[in-house]
């Protein structure tokens, strides 16, 4: 009766709606799983299970009247509103429908006209903010407002610099703190990093900016093509692949020391960096051998070993970030590339998909699922590597996420699992994009010169 | 009898007569005056130092002269009977020196020599250079979509480049392996690297040096043509050689 899910284009809220599919309730599992959790920290009932929370976030209350504290106050609500709304476990109410009157403390909850209709939040994130020369103070609570006996969920309070980026990391903290409680322990990613390349001048260079694609800057300028930036797990270090004056090589940049550290050069070609879990290895491509094979070495460089031995290409390697002991890859030694599964020792090789061109996996931080780019139905002239599909690497049923928008490629998990990011041409241009990891909230990141590989940071 | 001794007076006295005359005329032309003392002669000598030079340095040109009252260097005038002067000449030049005077004239030369720096352009007459026939005669190699194998169709370019590079053994170059734009940024570069080693190891195997060949890739990252279409797709799927200088 439905037409599978992996090859049509429905509206979204419809295809979710399908129960019958056993695939997209993989997705739906790895989407929602957290809320069974959830009910253990919070004490209401109402609002969790499958039907995202609702949450109502009336703008912050600020005292000052003076043009400082209204643009600090403006970029902490449009930050914490943005954080939430991208958070995935939400429903955010419309703010034409909250009651009238400013919330700045918990003595101004009318908690009726917050839990009825229109509003029927199950959730109230309100809050203050106050500029003291310098200085800015934010508090702000998460009220169960159908517990009017005991509503408080959550009560921070920050103190920071008055300034439009620390203002902008205080809305970061407390939506993290937020998502952290409704879900299901898992520590949001508002404060998270995406690093990525960006070209337009000749050259490419490895950037970085906030999840949300605030802030965008420069790390390195080495004037040539880098590419395939790779984040250390622990954030200190970003790994990625530089055509220097012997050819490629894989560098190293220390985030801590602003600056390049040592990492061996070992001839050929040297490719698409991925770091293990636990930090202490990297695999990648090197053709040192005379054919791309997937090597194995210490963070540091050292006791490097070969672990495929096949001709033609094989590059792109990717740990699973749960149990460190696979490696998903693509090669093409069948001739058009696929994906393929090795344990970490070079055993065991499985190949994931059947047909078409299968490039850039990326392994989900629960280990479940891949997530890789897939031109299923390759022809003569079409281009590979389209659109962004997830497979449950057991079962290998797959969804695909994205349709007929642009070339989609380098997709990358969020360190929560609820997003992806990824590379599109849908604007015009090679830029980056975010998307829930059921395919959903699809939003542009990027807007000037080319941004393509994204990588997400693990924390 | 007295006829007989006139003989004899008229005799001696004609003798005598005649022996006056003779002496007389002797001593009646004047002796020629004595000419003036001959001026002496002027003498010169010129010298360079040093005599060999670079263009743009310079050389110090000394000189003597006596008995001259004319002095004069070609090239530069009069000049004191005897000095010295610094010069830079910017071509190889014979200097001389010509003294006058009422004794005569002398000459001396000497002759400077400029280096003149090595000419930028090779003469016209050595013909290419070994980097421009490498771009004449070594051929680019075209690929499949997503193959590395080098096809029937290009033995021909490959077989010339190998003869080519024999004939060159000391060429060194790199093969950049490209692919057109189509499919993924890192298994472009991947593949680009199969081209290049493949075309490599032909290389190799038709007997061109392995230490004379840099293999690398260039993925889709320095496309020769931009449009997507075929055409220029096949373009960009390439091995291309790059003389090391």
């Amino acid at each position: 009766m439905f037409p599978s899910a992996s090859n049509v284009n429905m509206p979204h809220a419809q295809r979710r709606n399908q129960p019958s599919h056993f695939a997209l309730l993989l997705v739906l599992l790895l989407i929602f799983v957290p809320f069974v959790h959830a009910q253990d920290w919070i004490r209401t009932g109402t609002g969790l299970g499958v039907e995202k929370i609702r949450l109502a976030v009336p703008d912050f209350k600020t005292g000052g009247t003076d043009a400082q504290s209204a643009v600090l106050v403006k970029v902490f609500n449009d930050t914490l509103w943005n954080d939430l709304n991208r958070a995935g476990i939400f429903d955010m109410d419309s703010k034409s429908f909250y009651p009238l009157g400013a919330v700045g403390t918990p003595a101004d909850v009318n908690f009726s006209a917050w839990s009825s209709a229109p509003v029927n939040a199950a959730l109230l994130a309100f809050g203050n903010m106050s500029v003291t020369g310098s200085n800015m103070t934010v508090q702000g609570w998460l009220y169960d407002v159908k517990n009017v006996t005991s509503p408080q969920v959550l009560g921070k309070q920050y103190q920071d610099a008055a300034t439009e980026q620390e203002s902008r990391i205080t809305a970061h903290k407390f939506a993290d703190e937020i998502i952290f409680r409704l879900g299901g322990g898992i520590p949001g990613i508002a404060e998270s990093k995406i690093f990525f390349v960006h070209g337009g001048d000749g050259h490419k260079e490895i950037w970085g900016m906030d999840y949300d694609g605030a802030n965008p800057h420069a790390i390195t300028h080495l004037g040539t093509f880098s590419l395939s930036p790779r984040v250390s797990p622990d954030g200190s270090r970003v790994a990625f692949s530089s055509y220097t004056k012997t050819g490629w090589e894989i560098l190293m940049y220390s985030l801590d020391l602003n600056r390049l550290v040592a990492f061996p050069k070992f001839g050929g070609t040297n490719l698409s960096p991925s770091w293990s879990p636990d930090g202490t290895k990297i695999a990648f491509s090197s053709s040192r051998s005379g054919d791309p094979e997937i090597y194995l070495a210490d963070s540091s460089g050292a006791n490097l070993k070969r672990l495929t031995n096949s001709k033609g290409p094989d590059v792109s390697p990717v740990w699973n970030r749960k149990t460190g002991s696979q490696i998903a890859w693509v090669s093409g030694r069948t001739g058009l590339p696929q994906i393929y599964t090795m344990e970490s020792d070079g055993t065991n090789i499985q190949r994931i998909t059947d047909q078409g061109y299968a490039v850039s996996p990326a392994w989900s931080p629960n280990g479940q699922f891949l997530v890789f780019a897939w031109t299923r139905r390759y022809g003569p002239g079409q281009p590979g590597g389209e659109d962004l599909y997830i497979m449950d690497i057991v079962s290998k049923q797959f969804v695909q996420l994205t349709h007929d928008a642009g070339r989609n490629d380098f997709p990358s998990w969020s360190p929560d699992g609820r997003h992806i990011v990824f590379q599109s041409t849908r604007s015009g241009s090679e830029q980056i994009w975010s998307m829930l990891a059921d395919g959903t909230q699809q939003m542009q990141l990027t807007f000037s010169g080319s941004n393509t590989q994204p990588n997400w940071s693990w924390q | 009898m007295k006829h007989e001794r006139m003989k004899w007076i008229t005799l001696v006295f004609a003798l005598g007569a005649i022996m006056m005359l003779g002496a007389c005329k002797k001593k009646v032309a004047p002796p020629p005056p004595p000419p003036p003392p001959p001026p002496a002669a002027p003498t010169a000598s010129i010298s360079a130092n040093p005599t060999t030079i670079d263009k743009g340095s310079s050389t110090t040109l000394t000189w003597q002269t006596t008995n001259a009252t004319d002095v004069s260097i070609d090239g530069i005038g009069a000049v004191q009977p005897s000095g010295s002067q610094s010069l830079n000449p910017t071509d190889s030049t014979t200097y001389t020196l010509t003294a006058k005077g009422p004794g005569g004239t002398q000459t001396a030369t000497t002759r400077v020599t400029v280096n003149q720096p090595p000419p930028p352009p090779p003469p016209p007459a050595a013909g290419p250079s070994e980097e421009e026939l490498f771009a004449q005669n070594v051929k680019d190699i075209y690929f499949d979509y997503d193959k590395y194998d080098v096809r029937a169709d290009q033995q021909a370019a490959l077989q010339a480049d190998i003869a080519f590079l024999k004939q060159h053994p000391n060429v060194r170059f790199t093969i950049e392996g490209h692919c057109d734009e189509r499919g993924s940024t890192e298994y472009n570069l991947a593949l680009g690297q199969n081209r290049s080693d493949a075309v490599k190891n032909a290389l190799v195997n038709g007997g061109i040096s392995t230490a004379n060949i840099t293999s690398t890739s260039l993925g889709k990252e320095k496309p020769f043509c931009t449009e997507s279409n075929e055409q220029c797709w096949q373009m960009n799927r390439v091995d291309h050689f790059v003389y090391q200088k």
